[in-house]
Parts: structure tokens; sequence; C-alpha cells
């Protein structure tokens, strides 16, 4: 990777990717969202002091994309919960390293939740830690990725991904 | 203590425990009289687990009911425990969840006490340039932090702001005993990791959840389908002899329907997880349960589903919110599969359970319906009206076993 023309190419890319990647969650399908993975991967959401202490436990844990199919059966079939509203705002991406292949990067984020009967707030803040691959198609897709969230008191129950 | 009741109010028919009040859930002088009676009356309530505690010096800073607290190892090595407030000017002076320190300081004047509580230092306590200081007759030995009792068992911490309790073993009760050191049988315990929930219901609904299998074959389709907790299964609901322990014990299975599981409008017999290693259960304990779920007056529910293990602390807030505070764990000896097993099975639980992200939305519904109504009841009737142990799930003794208990402790 060379030269600024490249650099804002992949800056494009990526940022493409995360908002899609966002979009996917606040507007779905949802369905679509495991295919913004690899095939085996590792995501997790993770409270900020269990990541920082070295306590493995994470809120959400899928290690394939039938992992991450299976939480969406579980959202749209399975679990119950009071109906919602998401908006992740995704920012402040920066690309740690890259190359033609794959990349590591990091971004803040900050999920608005609203609820039927209630004002907007803010469900949850934290920062992601990804690396992600460019597949045989074309397309970015995360090998990794790790939702860090300081918000580490939840609001009653996270039910979309992060 | 005066009677909580006012004119507008339904009084609670006497001694029964087959209807609930809903005053019970918003009434911030209940609430109150919990705090001192429940939470900080005789009971043994659940702060820590001793593998959080590893040396000397180490602390930890918690909650017993609304009541921060702070649990440590003094120098040599026992454990003590004090309210995190200052003696000073009630400066909750412990501001870190968890460390290591030779002694406490408060920020504000930087009163400095001991691990045991005793009050060190007071800076100008002889004031400054023969100016101020504190009077001739001020005694540090009499300004120490509020002690607690704090007993171990197995690798798991519990205190009390009463300090002439019977021993926890005695306060378990046998069955309670059993069921416990099932889980807690003396290994030495691995922490892997916390999760928490501010719930906004009032937290005598977590201990209703969890004391109710009636729900648990109804509301969550993972559970039912699976088979990891349903009513057709052998199971057992036990109380202490009081009633404010309570236990619900039963065994895996199958996914499939019969006549026993036509109510069950969530069973899905063809529900197939995409990638089953999420659920790859294996026999651990000494007996053929694969579910136990324990619930221990005043604040603690000690989950064994399958192979996740986890306390769950329930720490209230005010009348119609509580921390749900997990602490998930396995052996020091797990090998590595028997802890990545853990921890996909974590999914089920916490924050975003796949089972409990069930309870944790239910209990908010419950508060927002029944909130405009105290003069409503509830209505516990399931299984009968007695408080008896029973073989089977369908039943909601243990939470009328529960209010037994709780209406003396309160004189409600």
């Amino acid at each position: 990777m060379s030269g600024d023309l490249d650099r804002a190419v992949l800056f494009y890319e990526l940022h493409d990717h995360y908002a899609r990647y966002a979009a996917s969650l606040d507007d779905g399908p949802l369905e679509q969202w495991p295919d913004f993975f690899t095939e085996e991967c590792r995501y997790e959401i993770i409270p900020r002091d269990n990541f920082e202490l070295g306590f493995p436990v994470a809120v959400m844990r899928c290690e394939s994309r039938g992992m991450l199919a299976d939480r969406v059966t579980a959202v749209l079939e399975t679990m119950m919960f009071e109906p919602r509203y998401l908006r992740h705002h995704i920012t402040d991406l920066r690309i740690e390293s890259a190359s033609a292949a794959g990349a590591e990067t990091r971004a803040n984020f900050s999920i608005i939740e609203v609820l039927p009967d209630e004002l907007p707030r803010i469900a949850m803040v934290g920062h992601y830690r990804d690396r992600l691959e460019r597949s045989a198609d074309g397309q970015w897709r995360f090998r990794e990725k790790l939702a860090i969230f300081d918000s580490v008191l939840v609001a009653n129950t996270i039910v979309v991904p992060v | 203590m005066d009677p909580i009741v006012t004119p507008a109010r339904t009084p609670w028919a006497a001694s029964r425990v087959d209807r609930v009040p809903y005053w019970l859930y918003t009434d911030v002088d209940v609430f109150a009289r919990e705090m001192e009676r429940v939470f900080c009356g005789r009971s043994w309530a659940y702060v820590g687990l001793t593998a959080e505690l590893p040396e000397a010096g180490s602390f930890k800073a918690t909650v017993i009911g609304n009541r921060p607290v702070v649990i440590c190892r003094n120098r040599e090595g026992e454990l003590r425990g004090f309210v995190n407030r200052c003696a000073h000017r009630g400066v909750k002076f412990c501001r870190q969840r968890q460390g290591r320190t030779n002694r406490f300081t408060c920020p504000y004047h930087q009163w400095t006490y001991d691990l045991n509580g005793a009050l060190k230092g007071v800076p100008f306590q002889r004031g400054v340039n023969g100016q101020g200081g504190m009077p001739a007759d001020f005694d540090p030995a009499q300004h120490g932090l509020t002690p607690l009792a704090v007993t171990a068992h197995n690798g798991v911490i519990f205190a009390s702001f009463v300090h002439d309790l019977e021993s926890f073993t005695d306060y378990l009760g046998e069955a309670n005993q059993y069921y416990f050191e099932r889980v807690f049988d003396g290994r030495e315990l691995r922490v892997l990791g916390y999760s928490r929930q501010l719930i906004r219901g009032n937290w005598k609904l977590m201990f209703e959840n969890i004391k109710d299998p009636y729900h648990a074959s109804l509301l969550h389709v993972f559970l039912v389908s699976f088979g990891l907790f349903r009513a057709d299964q052998e199971s057992q609901v036990k109380m202490d002899a009081t009633g404010r322990h309570g236990l619900l014990v039963s065994r895996r299975g199958e996914q499939k329907a019969s006549a026993a599981t036509r109510d069950m409008a969530n069973l899905r017999e063809d529900f197939a997880l995409a990638d089953p290693r999420l659920l790859d259960p294996v026999r651990e304990f000494k007996d053929a349960a694969t579910v136990v779920m324990q619930t221990l007056w005043p604040n603690l529910i000690i989950q064994q589903q399958s192979n996740t293990l986890a306390m769950r602390q329930i720490q209230p807030r005010d009348p119609s919110s509580f921390e749900l505070s997990w602490t998930f764990f396995g052996y020091a000896d797990d090998d590595e599969a028997m802890t990545t097993r853990r921890l996909r099975q974590a999914n089920l639980m916490s924050a975003s359970g796949l089972v409990s992200g069930d309870d944790s939305e239910v209990i908010k519904l419950t508060q927002d319906g029944l909130a405009p109504w105290p003069d409503e009841t509830a209505v516990l009737e399931m299984g009968g009206r007695d408080t008896e142990d029973t073989e089977h799930m369908v039943t909601e003794a243990a939470i009328r076993a529960f209010y037994r208990h709780y209406r003396e402790v309160m004189a409600l």
C-alpha cells in the first residue's frame, strides 16, 4: 500500500464497510449482518473492565458465521424483549495497519436506543478493535471484532449486536 | 416499629402468601425497611469469592442492599469487612472496585485506616503551629470504620451487619448446604469475568423470577426447545425450613414434543443451531442434575445451568431498580476445552443472555405494569397455596415460601 490515493481509497472502503455494517444492525435486514464477517471469526462484546483485567467473559461471543446467524435467529425469533429502535454511531475510524489483503482498525461507537414510550438514551459507548480481510469477492470482512464497552452497567438488556 | 400502612393502601391480608400487594414493589418506606431488616438484618449477604481476594491487602468494594461496603484481607490474610463510609464525614472512601493496598485513606481529609478498619491517622490532629486540631480527648479508637461480620465457605464470602449470627452452614440448612457444596466443593475457583445490568424493576422480582420454574417452560424458547429446563423433566423445588432460600433442581430432557408439552407454545421441535458448539454441555457434578438454581436470602442467585456457573448478586438501588451483578467462574483445574465451553454457554446468560435477557425484559415490563396499581395484588396459586417442597416444577411454592419469611422479617 503506497501513496495518498491508495490510502484514501482504503479509508473510503473501510469507512463504507462500517457504515453498511451499522445500517444492517439499525435498519436491517439483520439476516445480512453475519455476511460482514469471515466464515471463521471472533466476535465479542466485552465489558471494558473484563478486557483490561484479562477476564475472558463476554456478554456476546461468536466464533463463526454460524454462531452469528444463531444470534440473529434469537433476536428475530426466540428472544422476548421490548421493541426498540437503535442507531449505531461509528466514529473516529483509525487504520492501525493495512495491506492489500488485510487491515487492523479501531473505531469508537455509541448506540442510541429508543424504546417506544421513552426518550432516546445512550445504550452503550465503547470502541472496536477489529481485524479485517479482503475476501475473494473483493469485499472487506471482519475476521475479528471486539466491541469493548465503557458503559459496563448495561441498561436492562442488550438485544441487538453491537 | 409502626406498621407501614397508608389510608389509600389495601392491607396485605394476614399471613397470606398467595397474594402479594403491588405497593410492595413501589413504596419508598417499604424499601427503606427492606434495607434495614432484610439486607442489614439477620442475614449472611454474598459479597464475593475468595479468588477475588488472593493475598494480604487484597480488597473488593461491593454493596449489601444499597449500602457500599469493602471486603479485604488484613496483613495476616484474614477476611475483614467494613462499611465504605469514612467515620469523619461519610465519604465513600474506597473508589476502586478491586485492588491491593496497605491501608485505606479517605480522599477528603486523608483520615487513614488500617486493614482491620482501625483509624490510624488524622492529619492536623494536633493542629498546625499550635492552632486548631482535634480536641485533646478525641479518641481515634472510637472512630474506626463500621465493621461487618465476615465468613467464607469453600471459596465464597458472606458478610453481615449482625455480629451474633448463626454459622453460615446453619443459616443454609441441610438441603441448601448439599447443593451449595455441589458447586463449591472446596476446589479453587477461577473468576472468568463480570457482567452488570441495571434492571428497571423491584429487586424482589428477580428472586421471584428464579424461584418460579413455571415461567421457564413458557417464556424461554431456548430452554424449552433444547430441553435445558422444562416442566416435563424430572425436577424438584426445595426450600429451607424458613422458606428464605430456594432450590430449583432439574435434569435435561430431549427436544421433542409430548402430551406434557402441549401447552408450551414456544417449544420448537425443529429448532437447530447453525453452530451447535454454543451448547455442548458435559456432566461435571456428583449427581445427575443438569441445572440447579439456588436462591440465598438476601441477595444471591447461584446459577449452575449446564456448564455455565455464575453468582448473580442482587443490589437494590431504589424501589424500581436494582443492579444485577454477575460473576462468572470455573475451577482453577478446568482444562482449556472446559473454559471455552463455559465461555460459549455464557451466551445464554447476563446482559445479552439468550435466556436471561427474556427475564430482564419481563421484569421491567412487570414493574411498568404494576407500578400504577399499588392496591392490586399478584396471584400466586400455581401448585396450590402452600409452601411445601415439590417433585415437579409446575408451582410457585418457592415464591410463596420467600414471602412467608419476608413477612416475618419485615413485620408486614
